[in-house]
């Protein structure tokens, strides 16, 4: 019989026994140890859930084809493709933008997104209005809210015309952080 | 050869001690009267193990890739032998899974089978009803059509609103900064892994508090819980009277979950697999997302909820929702269990059933959106256009044109949005009609830039046209009343284009 057998006798579980104190030492490297071991194998695993929380997306320059496609006085559809997208994304990686052509050379480009949740609004040319097809959220053709439950006008994307081209700045879901 | 059966079975049982195990789990003794009301919690049981199931079959034929999933789906129903019948088999037991666990809670809760001992019980049923709505909205997610995609877009729209991290929290939610192969994969781990093994577990955990805590008898009035003699009470009574789980109450069971089984499958095959509906394509504008049934009162919530308060709702109530749900036994685990002592428990199972009822019946029809095609589809009734003046002709088409429709019906055809206006002619003067139309207000756009005065002159001699029968053309407030009311002398104001 080794000490270890008696020890238990004596009633090991408490680890109060003077002779226990190295098990008890080496139940707390071992649950030291298996701490350590965790947060080490945790990080990397969470940090994957996690990563697209702390990574700043920013959008880029995209452009959405020549001024000339966009009749003045009319608010068409560009579609155009996500920058950096996935190869597995497929019908995904493209996005589209609704863009008002104004005397002037003017140009406004809103998002698609419903400002109330996100559904896709549609152009109505003749009553110059976008309507939400999920809640019923109704805008006027320069994107400010007409009715329904949006707390605000359609997002708009920054603007510039280089070379003929029209280029917007965009690449991320449209959503609050948008300022305009 | 019966013998050597035996001798197998003796042999494996002699080192595993299987039936051992298993015998004092399927004979434990239930209450006698514990009839038809308790055969809920096995048939959602049974409905999830078919999900796994199925499940299982079409992990084995579905592509979770966002370049594929939809085309895979399209390649399961059609060519793939018996595929259409294990899509629509999977779909429709997620609604009977969703059914029943609602059923099985509404009995639990009825019947305040969630006292003492049972709290514990009752707190991980409520988890499993999570785990259940949860596995339901990541496969409509599955279907990765435009439902999918936009019903994703509400998601991400909801978690933006959160304050200070919201963005950051949507995008760990989407995988990226936007809807795309990231975010398909993100949910088909969670549809296949996360919370189905979690759900495995957490069944577990009920079936054993189940036999810990015996199973409910059914409430007498009068019979009140005390923790403090309660068990010993029920364990007599059930040691008298009880009756072994397996064959007495289990035969209830088998009855209620074969009719249910054979009802859900006759469904399936008459109904046939739901969506795909349309290319998961941002581009397509046209589309008309809908939620599937077991999320469309949310939906209709999101479209009535005032505007001012519906950030804090939203965020607020799914919290209070889970902790108020979980909190119920700690808030009452003693006394009556009858329903009929319990007025102010069934009084509120009312509201919530009848709350989530009309809100799910509305989203049916959402009438808060506007008809999008109606403008073109819908045609003008003709007995509202005959005999009219060509101005009120113009006029119609105006209303046509202008897309009014798409929010206005006219005798019941169009948008719900706005009211009807097969009498706003009896409802509002030339006056109102003509602000109504260049001002909005009420819900309605403003047309005033859009309209030219011709073009609204012609408009409001139509809606000034469109009167019940025998009315004459209303001119100020209360002139309905005043033209069919003999008693009064008739406004006489010339009306324009009349």
């Amino acid at each position: 019989m080794s000490d270890g057998c008696k020890d238990c006798q004596g009633g090991c579980g408490g680890g109060a026994a003077p002779k226990s104190s190295r098990r008890g030492a080496m139940f707390m490297i071992g649950a030291g140890l298996m701490g350590i071991g965790t947060v080490v194998a945790g990080i990397p695993l969470v940090g994957a859930l996690v990563a697209p929380g702390f990574r700043r997306y920013g959008n880029t320059w995209i452009d959405i084809g020549s001024v000339g496609d966009y009749p003045v006085g009319e608010t068409r559809l560009a579609k155009f493709a996500v920058p950096g997208a996935n190869p597995n994304d497929g019908e995904t990686a493209s996005a589209a933008a609704w863009v008002r052509s104004m005397d002037g050379g003017k140009f406004q480009v809103f998002a698609v997104n419903c400002a109330h949740l996100g559904c896709p609004v549609k152009w109505f040319q003749q009553s110059r209005l976008f309507m939400c097809p999920c809640h019923g959220g109704v805008y006027y053709e320069d994107g400010s809210r007409a009715s329904g439950p949006p707390p605000r006008g359609l997002f708009e994307y920054h603007a510039k015309i280089e070379n003929g081209r029209l280029l917007i700045d965009a690449g991320r879901l449209p959503g609050l952080e948008e300022s305009a | 050869m019966l013998r050597k059966m035996l001798a197998t079975v003796g042999w494996v049982e002699e080192r595993s001690g299987a039936i051992a195990f298993v015998a004092p789990i399927m004979t434990h003794r239930v209450p006698r009267d514990a009839k038809w009301w308790y055969v809920f919690g096995s048939a959602t049981l049974m409905f999830f193990m078919i999900q796994l199931v199925s499940g299982t079959l079409l992990a084995t034929l579905y592509a979770p890739s966002a370049a594929d999933a939809f085309q895979s789906l399209q390649y399961i129903d059609q060519q793939v032998p018996m595929g259409w019948m294990l899509r629509a088999i999977h779909g429709m037991s997620s609604n009977f899974m969703v059914i029943m666990v609602l059923v099985h809670m509404s009995q639990v809760f009825l019947h305040a089978s969630f006292k003492y001992p049972r709290e514990l019980t009752w707190m991980v049923g409520v988890l499993l009803l999570f785990c259940t709505l949860a596995l339901a909205f990541t496969g409509q997610i599955m279907r990765w059509d435009q439902d999918a995609y936009w019903g994703l877009g509400i998601g991400a729209s909801i978690v933006d609103r959160v304050p200070v991290f919201g963005n950051q929290m949507r995008n760990v939610l989407l995988g990226g900064p936007y809807i795309g192969g990231a975010t398909l994969s993100r949910f088909f781990a969670l549809h296949v892994f996360v919370l189905p093994g979690t759900t495995i577990a957490l069944v577990g955990l009920h079936l054993a508090l189940i036999l810990k805590g015996g199973v409910s008898e059914m409430p007498k009035a009068g019979q009140l819980v005390d923790p403090a003699t309660y068990k010993k009470e029920y364990e007599e009574r059930v040691h008298k009277t009880g009756v072994p789980f397996f064959p007495d109450a289990a035969k209830r069971d088998m009855v209620f979950c074969g009719l249910a089984l054979i009802l859900m499958v006759g469904l399936a095959m008459w109904m046939g697999p739901a969506g795909p509906n349309g290319n998961p394509d941002p581009t397509i504008i046209d589309a008309n997302p809908r939620p599937d049934a077991a999320f469309l009162w949310i939906f209709s919530a999101l479209a009535l909820l005032p505007p001012q308060i519906e950030t804090f709702l939203l965020l607020a109530s799914p919290p209070v929702i889970v902790i108020g749900l979980l909190a119920i036994p700690l808030i009452s685990n003693r006394g009556e269990r009858a329903p009929t002592r319990r007025p102010i428990a069934v009084i509120t199972m009312l509201l919530i059933v009848v709350a989530i009822g009309a809100l799910t019946w509305l989203g049916v029809s959402s009438p808060w959106s506007p008809v999008m095609d109606a403008w073109t589809s819908v045609p003008t009734p003709v007995h509202m256009v005959k005999r009219l003046s060509p101005l009120q002709m113009q006029g119609a088409v105006v209303l046509q044109y202008q897309q009014c429709r798409n929010c206005h019906a006219l005798d019941g055809e169009g948008g719900m949005r706005g009211p009807d206006l097969a009498d706003v002619g009896s409802r509002l003067s030339w006056d109102q009609l003509v602000r109504q139309v260049q001002q909005g207000g009420g819900n309605m756009p403003a047309y005033g830039k859009t309209l030219s005065s011709a073009e609204t002159v012609a408009l409001a001699a139509f809606l000034q046209s469109c009167r019940t029968d025998g009315t004459g053309p209303s001119t100020i407030p209360g002139a309905l009343e005043r033209a069919t009311s003999p008693d009064l002398p008739p406004v006489a104001v010339p009306p324009v284009g009349e």
